[in-house]
């Protein structure tokens, strides 16, 4: 019997492709045991930890999970609070308790708090086995956002957009002068004191969103903000 | 006359294919997407979702659901114009591929929501569901979907007694002997088929060979689909 790995570590996989022989590792999620080979199961990157074999996705679309704080639209106001657009598979329920400290009195309008069209910093705190979302407003940072622009991103980069403790959004909130807020859901909120910051902004995550599995990630994004003429910390 | 159909129309061995040509991302606005071209045949896929599912009464709570759309453009086919919207063919071919590309992804994580396919060809020149579904399984790849494999997909048959592998309109339309047209999807990993259709008559001797020779050419176009989606991360490396 064989035991060996049949990719590199942070080599690109596809759906079907044979990972490892043998017992000698583990499948972790994306992939499947099939008599004695590892089979991946989904688009990504792999990336081996001891034993273990892990995929990270490369496409998709955000999963809800309890906690994550993301970037929402209202799209509808009920009788008992909003419905928020999360750019998942799922919308989700702000109810009226969670999304404001205030005394509501009933039949109050709903709208004075968030609109329909507004984009809220929100987080997750409960998701059902069926997916149903429930956020909050009731914790550090949770607002509404005034101003800015919002962009798009594939929510597998956000931990790259990130950064090992925010160190990537940080150098770039200090490069371009601009405020970031960035969801897991991969909405993106940004707000500089000039347009043509927030446009340095814009072109630096898209860069990050694009190279994000090629190793070197920092030093380029480094490079291309001084090319911009921007001051980076560290140089 | 004995056997006549010594060589194919426009020159290739029996079981080679046409040249095929595969990329993936080519529609930014979907969530994934993919051209396969097999010869003159070229098929676009774009795969929007998991998304929620209206109206209600279609959601699964248990799983997501898999919707498929095959549709030919009104100036596809080779000189009629193909009457646009649906129709009884394109319906059919909508549902076997969702048949032939649904043992493979799994939407177990999505309850009540649905991913959609859409399958244009700007070009056909037989084997229009088979490119298709090529087209189909590497746009849901790239979209990120859980699924165990990628589906191949390839028309085999015999013209005039001869097995071969590919039919173009040519030879699907061979009128100096019997044809069979028998367009297969094959899962490479198991084996399994799914997709299995047939126009014209066959031997069962003949049939059989037939379906061996789609076993052997089908991992070859998996071996394209694949590069194909590795290209798109790859590119980027070489800046």
């Amino acid at each position: 019997m064989t035991n060996e790995l049949k990719v590199k570590d942070k080599s690109v996989v596809v759906p079907g492709e044979v990972i490892a022989e043998g017992m000698n590792y583990l499948p972790g999620p994306g992939m499947y045991r099939k008599g004695n080979e590892i089979i991946s199961s989904q688009l990504g990157l792999i990336k081996i930890e001891g034993k273990v074999i892990k995929i990270i996705p490369l496409s998709g679309k955000y999963l809800p999970k309890r906690g994550d704080v993301i970037i929402g639209r209202v799209r509808d106001v009920n009788f008992s609070g909003w419905s928020i657009e999360t750019n998942s598979a799922y919308g989700a329920m702000l109810s009226m308790k969670d999304g404001s400290n205030d005394y509501i009195r009933r039949g109050a309008d709903l709208t004075k708090y968030f609109n329909i069209g507004d984009y809220i910093v929100t987080k997750i705190y409960n998701v059902t086995s069926q997916n149903l979302i429930d956020l909050t407003m009731k914790g550090p940072g949770l607002k509404k956002l005034v101003g800015g622009r919002i962009i798009k991103v594939s929510p597998s980069k956000v931990p790259r957009i990130i950064g090992k403790q925010g160190s990537m959004v940080s150098m770039i909130k200090r490069a371009t002068n601009c405020n970031i807020i960035v969801g897991q859901n991969g909405i993106v909120w940004i707000k500089g004191v000039n347009p043509e910051d927030e446009i340095i902004t814009v072109k630096t995550i898209k860069k990050i969103e694009k190279e994000s599995h090629v190793s070197g990630l920092t030093e380029r994004i480094r490079t291309f903000l001084s090319k911009k003429g921007r001051k980076v910390a560290g140089e | 006359m004995i056997m006549v159909y010594k060589k194919r129309i426009d020159g290739r061995k029996f079981d080679e294919t046409r040249k095929i040509e595969a990329k993936v991302g080519v529609i930014k606005n979907a969530d994934g997407s993919a051209l396969f071209k097999i010869g003159k045949t070229t098929a676009y896929a774009a795969v929007y979702g998991p998304k929620d599912l209206y109206p209600r009464f279609m959601q699964n709570p248990e799983k997501g659901l898999l919707r498929c759309n095959y549709n030919m453009l009104p100036f596809s086919g080779s000189g009629d114009r193909v009457r646009p919207g649906p129709s009884r063919r394109s319906k059919e071919i909508s549902y076997v591929t969702e048949n032939a590309l649904l043992p493979v992804v799994n939407l177990d994580n999505f309850p009540n929501a649905v991913v959609d396919v859409f399958i244009e060809l700007p070009q056909t020149d037989a084997g229009s569901r088979c490119a298709g579904i090529c087209a189909a399984s590497m746009a849901l790849a790239d979209a990120g979907i859980v699924m165990k494999d990628l589906v191949g997909a390839v028309a085999v048959g015999i013209v005039d007694g001869q097995v071969v592998v590919d039919l173009n309109y040519d030879e699907e339309s061979y009128d100096k002997g019997d044809v069979a047209d028998i367009p297969v999807a094959i899962i490479p990993s198991t084996g399994e088929f799914t997709l299995l259709q047939m126009d014209g008559r066959i031997k069962k001797k003949d049939f059989l060979k037939a379906l061996d020779a789609a076993k052997k050419i089908v991992p070859k176009i998996i071996e394209v689909q694949r590069k194909a989606l590795k290209n798109k991360f790859e590119v980027k490396n070489d800046k």
